[in-house]
C-alpha cells in the first residue's frame, strides 16, 4: 500500500535510506588481539592500537574479513577483490587514534540487494555497499557534572557498515528491511544483532518530495537503536519536513538525534565542519586483496538463509507459507522447530509452537530465547499427546504451569496424576459402571433419546476425573449401547 | 589551486592546532608551494593507469581471531592525566 503524508497543500512521498552498523561476531577486535566480550570492566579489553598509542600497528583479523564476505554473499552483493582502508579523521575523546580506520572509495563489498515482504508483496531493496571499520569507544556523560568518562573496551571492535539505496518509502518498509537484515546476519552468524546491546544500530536518512519529483534534501538521524524507534523517528521527521516546506522554509541537510522520550528529532551541533573527514588511505595498511578461491570456499560454507529455509519448510513439512514465515523470522525459533519436528507430526508441532507456546510467550512478554524453554520441554509434552497418554485439552490446561516447572512432561503429569487412562479394560469398567448407575437414562436412550449419548460421555469423564481417553470412551460407549 | 588564510585557519582548526597570524602566513605560503607542485603532477597523463593505492606491493598480513591481549586496566590507564573508577576522565563533551 502506498504510504503518503498528508500536508496542507497535498500529499507527500517519503524517501528513506538506511546505514546499518553491525558489530561483527568475533573473539578479538578488527586490528588488535583485545577481547570483544560484552559487559567487561571498563578499559580492561584494550590493546595499544585501540588506545591510540604512537607506533602501535594494526594487523587485520582474518575472521572479520570472512564475516564481511559471507554477509556480502548473503546480500547478493559483489565482493571486491581489492579494497582499501582509509583514515577518517575527526577528534572525539572516545576515538583515541584521532581517526577511525574505515573504507571510503574502495569498500570490500559493492552493490547487492535484499528482498522484503510487505502485506504479502515482495520488494527488492538495493544495497549500495558494505565496508569494514573500527568501532569507537564509549563516552559516559552522566557520571559527573564537569567530566565525561571514557571506556575503550568497544574501541577497535569490528563493524560492518551496510548502506542501502534510498529505496524505502514508509516506516514499515524501513522496519521490515532492518528485521530482514538482522535476521540474515543472525542466520549466517556474522552479527548477534542485539539492538539493546548496541551491536546493531542504524542511521536513518529521510527526505520528502512530491510524487514523481526529484529527491528532496535529506536529514540523517543518527544511531537509532530499536526497530520501533526507527519507525517513530521516520514518522516524526517526515512530518517535520513537510510542515517546514509547506511554511515556505528550506530543509537544511544536517545530522539529527532521535529523542525517544519526547518522540522527536533534534538537530545536533553545527555539523558544517565535522563532515570534513579528510579521508586518505591508511599508510599502515596495504590494500586488502582477495582471491576467487577463498571467496568460493566461503560461498560453499554459507548456511541456509531465511528465504531458503522458508521454502524448504513449506515443501518438507507441508506447512503454510504463513507459518513458515513465522518460524524463519528468528533463527532461534526455526532451529527450535526443526529439533522438535524431527520424527513428529508437523501439524501438531506447528500448532503447539505458533499457537500455544507463542501466546504463552506473549503473555509473559519474553522471546522464546529469553524464556529458556528448551525443545525437549515441548517435545516431551507432544509425545504424551501423540501417544494418547494425555489429551490435547489436558495438555492445554496444564501448559502454563508445566512451562514454569523445571521437570519434563512425564514427571510433571505423573506428579499431577494426570496420566490418561487408555487401558481398554479400565475404560470398559468405567463405562459399565456409569450405565449401571443410570438405568433410567439408559432406558430413555434406548427408546430413541440419542442426545443422552453426550450425558454418558460426561459421566464417564467425570468418574475418571477427566483422565479417560475421550476417543476410547466414545468408541466403547457406542459399542456397549448398540448391544 | 591556491588557498587563502581562511582555509589555513579551517584546516588548523580541524587538526586542533593553534596557529598565530605569523605562522598562518608562513603555512599559507608553504601549503601553496605544495599545491603548486601537485598542480604540476596533475598535468601528467594518467589515462588508463590504475591509481597506485599503496607504495609497497606487500600483501596485507593477517592474524587469526584469537585474544592475545595482555594489557590490564592499570597499564592502559597508566598514562592518563586523569582517571576514576577504571575510566579515562576528560572535560565534559556533550553533543
Amino acid at each position: 500500500m502506498e504510504y503518503l503524508i498528508e500536508g496542507k497543500t497535498g500529499n507527500w512521498e517519503l524517501v528513506i535510506g538506511l546505514e546499518v552498523h553491525a558489530q561483527i561476531s568475533a573473539n578479538s577486535k578488527l586490528f588488535s588481539g583485545a577481547s570483544t566480550d560484552w559487559g567487561a570492566d571498563p578499559n580492561s579489553q584494550v590493546e595499544l592500537v585501540d588506545s591510540g598509542m604512537p607506533g602501535a600497528l594494526p594487523v587485520i583479523n582474518k575472521h572479520c574479513i570472512d564475516q564481511a564476505i559471507l554477509t556480502g554473499i548473503s546480500l547478493n552483493a559483489q565482493i571486491n577483490k581489492k579494497s582499501i582502508f582509509d583514515r577518517k579523521n575527526y577528534f572525539y575523546p572516545d576515538l583515541p587514534q584521532g581517526y577511525q580506520i574505515s573504507q571510503f572509495e574502495f569498500p570490500i563489498v559493492g552493490k547487492g540487494h535484499l528482498n522484503i515482504e510487505i502485506d504479502g508483496v515482495e520488494k527488492s531493496i538495493g544495497i549500495t555497499r558494505l565496508h569494514l571499520e573500527q568501532d569507537a569507544g564509549k563516552s559516559l556523560h552522566d557520571q559527573d557534572i564537569d567530566n565525561s568518562f571514557i571506556d575503550l573496551n568497544r574501541s577497535g571492535c569490528a563493524l560492518m557498515e551496510i548502506v542501502s539505496e534510498p529505496d524505502m518509502s514508509s516506516p514499515s518498509e524501513a522496519a521490515e528491511y532492518v528485521k530482514k537484515l538482522r535476521n540474515i546476519l543472525r542466520f549466517i552468524g556474522t552479527c548477534d544483532g542485539n539492538m539493546e546491546k548496541g551491536n546493531l544500530r542504524a542511521d536513518v536518512n529521510v527526505s520528502v518530495r512530491r510524487k514523481g519529483d526529484e529527491l528532496g534534501t535529506r536529514c540523517e538521524i543518527k544511531n537509532v537503536n530499536s526497530i520501533k524507534f526507527i519507525q517513530q523517528a521516520i514518522e516524526f521527521e517526515a512530518r517535520r519536513q513537510v510542515d517546514l516546506i509547506e511554511k515556505g522554509e528550506k530543509i537544511i541537510q544536517e545530522t539529527r538525534l532521535f529523542d525517544s522520550n519526547n518522540l522527536e528529532t533534534r538537530s545536533m551541533r553545527g555539523k558544517e565542519e565535522s563532515h570534513d573527514y579528510r579521508y586518505f588511505p591508511d599508510p599502515d595498511l596495504p590494500p586488502l586483496v582477495l582471491n576467487e578461491e577463498d571467496i568460493e570456499k566461503l560461498r560453499l560454507k554459507l548456511p541456509e538463509l531465511p528465504d531458503q529455509k522458508k521454502s524448504r519448510f513449506i515443501e518438507e513439512f507441508g506447512i503454510t507459507a504463513y507459518d513458515a514465515e513465522i518460524l524463519v523470522t528468528e533463527k532461534y525459533v526455526s532451529d527450535f522447530f526443526e529439533q522438535i519436528v524431527e520424527g513428529r507430526d508437523s501439524k501438531i508441532v506447528i500448532s503447539w509452537i505458533t499457537v500455544e507456546l507463542f501466546s504463552y510467550l506473549k503473555r509473559k512478554n519474553v522471546s522464546l530465547e529469553e524464556s529458556k524453554i528448551g525443545p525437549e520441554k515441548i517435545s516431551s509434552l507432544l509425545d504424551l499427546i501423540i501417544s494418547n497418554k494425555i489429551s490435547n485439552r489436558q495438555a492445554k490446561e496444564i501448559f502454563d504451569e508445566y512451562l514454569k516447572s523445571d521437570v519434563n512432561a512425564d514427571t510433571f503429569i505423573e506428579k499431577k496424576g494426570l496420566i490418561q487412562i487408555s487401558n481398554e479394560s479400565e475404560i470398559e469398567e468405567l463405562v459399565e459402571k456409569v450405565l449401571k448407575e443410570n438405568p433410567k437414562m439408559l432406558e430413555q436412550y434406548k427408546s430413541g433419546k440419542d442426545k443422552l449419548f453426550g450425558f454418558f460421555i460426561g459421566q464417564v469423564m467425570k468418574l475418571s476425573n477427566g483422565k479417560a481417553n475421550p476417543k476410547m470412551v466414545n468408541e466403547t460407549l457406542k459399542r456397549k449401547l448398540s448391544l | 589551486m591556491s588557498i587563502d588564510n581562511s582555509t589555513v585557519k579551517k584546516v588548523a582548526k580541524l587538526a586542533r592546532l593553534k596557529v598565530d597570524a605569523k605562522e598562518e602566513q608562513n603555512l599559507k605560503n608553504e601549503l601553496n608551494n605544495i599545491l603548486e607542485w601537485v598542480d604540476k603532477l596533475q598535468k601528467v597523463d594518467t589515462e588508463n593507469i590504475d591509481p597506485m593505492l599503496s607504495v609497497s606491493n606487500e600483501p596485507m598480513s593477517m592474524r587469526e581471531d584469537m585474544v592475545t591481549s595482555k594489557l590490564d586496566n592499570k597499564q592502559i590507564l597508566s598514562n592518563a592525566p586523569e582517571k576514576k573508577a577504571g575510566f579515562f576522565v576528560v572535560p565534559k563533551v556533550v553533543e
